[in-house]
């Protein structure tokens, strides 16, 4: 595609000559990072797919066809996981996409004093390494421990026991993935407040309220930045394995309910050394992440609004 | 119009009271674990325990501890140290006024609360300090960390004012490939990667972490061009004027320019790299002592899962340190994500 577009272009004068030697050079370390770390392994991945390579096959490298293909067609526990992964996503992803948006709005209001301190208080723990994140929630939603306290407190009297219960275990997950929101929050506060008011002043005029504005114009002006969220969110959340790999040790506890599809794939790869099959899992997550950002970019038409446009 | 000024300033105060109310709520657990991280293990253990880190309260009687109850007497209750063990009846001794002699109380001691005094087990920290071999995992973090923030900031620099400053063939769709990789999972990248550095014997050793950061990302590329592109061209054509080459111009005129955006992505890379898990995971899971602090600290949890408050100081110590340059720059971070935000 490159190599077209040179060709069409007339060709470069000695000073453009040397700008473009000049700024090739510069992006050079990024374009051999590119190749080295990016590309190759990714085709690579692809590759690996259609041979054997795993700890059990000691005997040379074949290629083997479908087999991997074959057998992910068979294998219940990735489809399970996926599905555990699926099922995550569906409760995570209005969160992460819809929390921080209020909580900008909140931070943003003219009506909310001491919004500088707030700002900080929600973002701080953004900075806090998620492993440990993980564990500090983990103590907060034992059986004894403060939400569901907190929970009692409000009258419910016989709160979930987060940890050892399939159905719990999920929303558990979701509170714990609180302490990720900040960057989001801090996104959505700096598009609020790159809004220009005069828009507020013409809905004002037209008699428009809080809710009106809310929904005509402030949501609207801020797809674009709901958008990127949302993006974001959907590619980490496919990916998401860690905070339950530490908190139960990558066992899938409790019934299961914690195996999500990358730590079948982690496990696959690293624990059982089955490259081959564990590359035929990442590129399915791959060509998965791939449609459903297409899919959202594609619907992103309908609903999200460039101001560049107009 | 005053009865107006009084219900919008008592909105502002329901509003105000919420937010904060709020984000005091999302801050609680980092209370939690502060209290838990210097509570006794025998408390830990027990139900209906105080929240605050407390003993058992004892009393010292003519040579000897007895246990201080919180015993119902008369309607009130009074806290008493048992010195008489009884089925039926025990004897107990005000320890505010051990003169007055035996008090004796009538039902079970078994049912009775005991009564506890607060005491911070700091112990847990020193302990903690030495089977988790802080020290050690500490000065790996740190020297990952700086090593890898250097090779982000020098390669990122170059490749952002290279997209920033220089026209050539290609430039806007190899920006937008750099940008899609923000997008790409990381795991399919990471089986390949892995066998090529199992094969060459890296696994084992800090190259795999710290080779690629030598190699740019988008992220930050991103961040550090956005910014050279609001800084003047003018400013960049003078001193080509006086003879100055790209690289000269890019240390004495662009660096000091786009000192706070270099600044933001030195703090966010530390941080990044203080709190990354997987990538030192699956490299250093064989070698302990090379490790940074999140993989010890979850090998930790695992190891001492009885011991909550074990896990918990060991937690607080691991995030000290982000947590604090957080507090102490938090305009530059604050700032540094906004823009992210801002052109997409």
């Amino acid at each position: 595609m490159t190599a077209i577009r040179i060709r069409r272009r007339p060709p470069l004068t000695g000073m453009a000559r040397r700008e473009a030697r000049h700024g090739f050079l510069f992006i050079l370390p990024w374009i051999i990072g590119f190749v080295v770390f990016t590309l190759t392994p990714m085709v690579a991945t692809f590759v690996f797919t259609f041979l054997n390579i795993s700890l059990e096959d000691q005997g040379p490298v074949r290629f083997v066809g479908l087999d991997n293909y074959a057998r992910l067609l068979g294998d219940e526990q990735a489809w399970e996981s996926l599905w555990v992964t699926t099922r995550y996503a569906l409760m995570w992803l209005p969160v992460v996409v819809v929390l921080p948006f209020l909580l900008a709005l909140v931070v943003n209001s003219s009506r909310v004093r001491g919004t500088g301190l707030l700002r900080v208080m929600l973002f701080m723990p953004y900075v806090v390494p998620f492993v440990a994140g993980g564990l500090i929630w983990q103590n907060m939603l034992v059986e004894d421990g403060w939400v569901n306290s907190a929970l009692q407190w409000i009258g419910i009297s016989d709160p979930p026991s987060w940890w050892n219960d399939a159905t719990w275990v999920t929303p558990g997950l979701v509170m714990v993935g609180l302490w990720g929101l900040g960057a989001g929050i801090i996104i959505n506060l700096a598009g609020l407040q790159a809004m220009p008011n005069d828009l507020y002043d013409a809905a004002r005029l037209d008699g428009a309220g809080w809710w009106r504005q809310l929904v005509n114009v402030t949501v609207p002006m801020m797809s674009p930045v709901i958008f990127y969220t949302l993006i974001l969110a959907v590619v980490e959340v496919l990916q998401y394995f860690l905070i339950p790999l530490v908190l139960f040790n990558g066992t899938g506890d409790p019934d299961g309910a914690t195996r999500f599809f990358n730590l079948y794939l982690y496990q696959t790869f690293f624990t059982y050394q089955e490259m081959s099959y564990g590359s035929t899992l990442a590129w399915l997550l791959f060509v998965i992440t791939l449609i459903v950002t297409l899919v959202l970019f594609r619907a992103s038409r309908r609903w999200v609004y460039y101001r560049s446009e107009r | 119009m005053k009865r107006m000024d009084v219900t919008r300033r008592i909105r502002t105060a329901l509003m105000t009271i919420v937010a904060f109310g709020i984000a005091a709520a999302i801050l609680s657990p980092l209370v939690q674990m502060a209290l838990l991280s210097v509570k006794s293990r025998e408390q830990v253990s027990q139900a209906h325990s105080p929240v605050l880190p407390s003993d058992p309260r004892t009393f010292e009687y003519k040579g000897e501890s007895h246990d201080v109850y919180r015993v119902p007497i008369d309607g009130e209750i009074r806290e008493l140290a048992l010195v008489e063990k009884g089925r039926t009846e025990s004897g107990f001794i005000d320890p505010d006024n051990p003169g007055a002699g035996l008090i004796t109380w009538e039902g079970s001691w078994r049912n009775l609360e005991p009564s506890w005094e607060i005491a911070p087990k700091w112990s847990n920290y020193t302990d903690v300090w030495g089977l988790i071999d802080f020290p050690q995992l500490l000065t790996n973090t740190i020297a990952l960390a700086v090593i890898s923030t250097i090779g982000t900031v020098l390669s990122c620099t170059l490749v952002a004012y290279g997209f920033a400053r220089f026209r050539f063939p290609g430039r806007g769709a190899l920006f937008t490939l750099l940008i899609a990789t923000i997008f790409l999972p990381a795991t399919v990248t990471l089986i390949p990667t892995y066998t090529v550095y199992a094969h060459i014997g890296w696994v084992g050793t800090w190259l795999p972490l710290l080779l690629p950061t030598f190699f740019a990302n988008a992220y930050n590329v991103f961040l550090i061009r956005q910014y050279i592109m609001t800084i003047p061209r003018e400013v960049d054509e003078a001193a080509s004027l006086d003879g100055a080459g790209p690289l000269r111009i890019l240390v004495s005129v662009i660096v000091p320019q786009a000192w706070p955006v270099i600044t933001a992505v030195t703090l966010f890379n530390f941080v990044y790299t203080w709190n990354d898990f997987l990538v030192p995971l699956i490299y250093l899971s064989g070698s302990p002592e090379l490790q940074p602090l999140q993989v010890g600290l979850a090998a930790f949890s695992g190891l001492h899962a009885t011991n909550p408050a074990y896990v918990q100081a060991a937690t607080m110590m691991t995030i000290a340190i982000p947590v604090l340059l957080f507090a102490f720059f938090q305009r530059t971070f604050v700032r540094g994500i906004m823009s992210t935000g801002m052109d997409k």
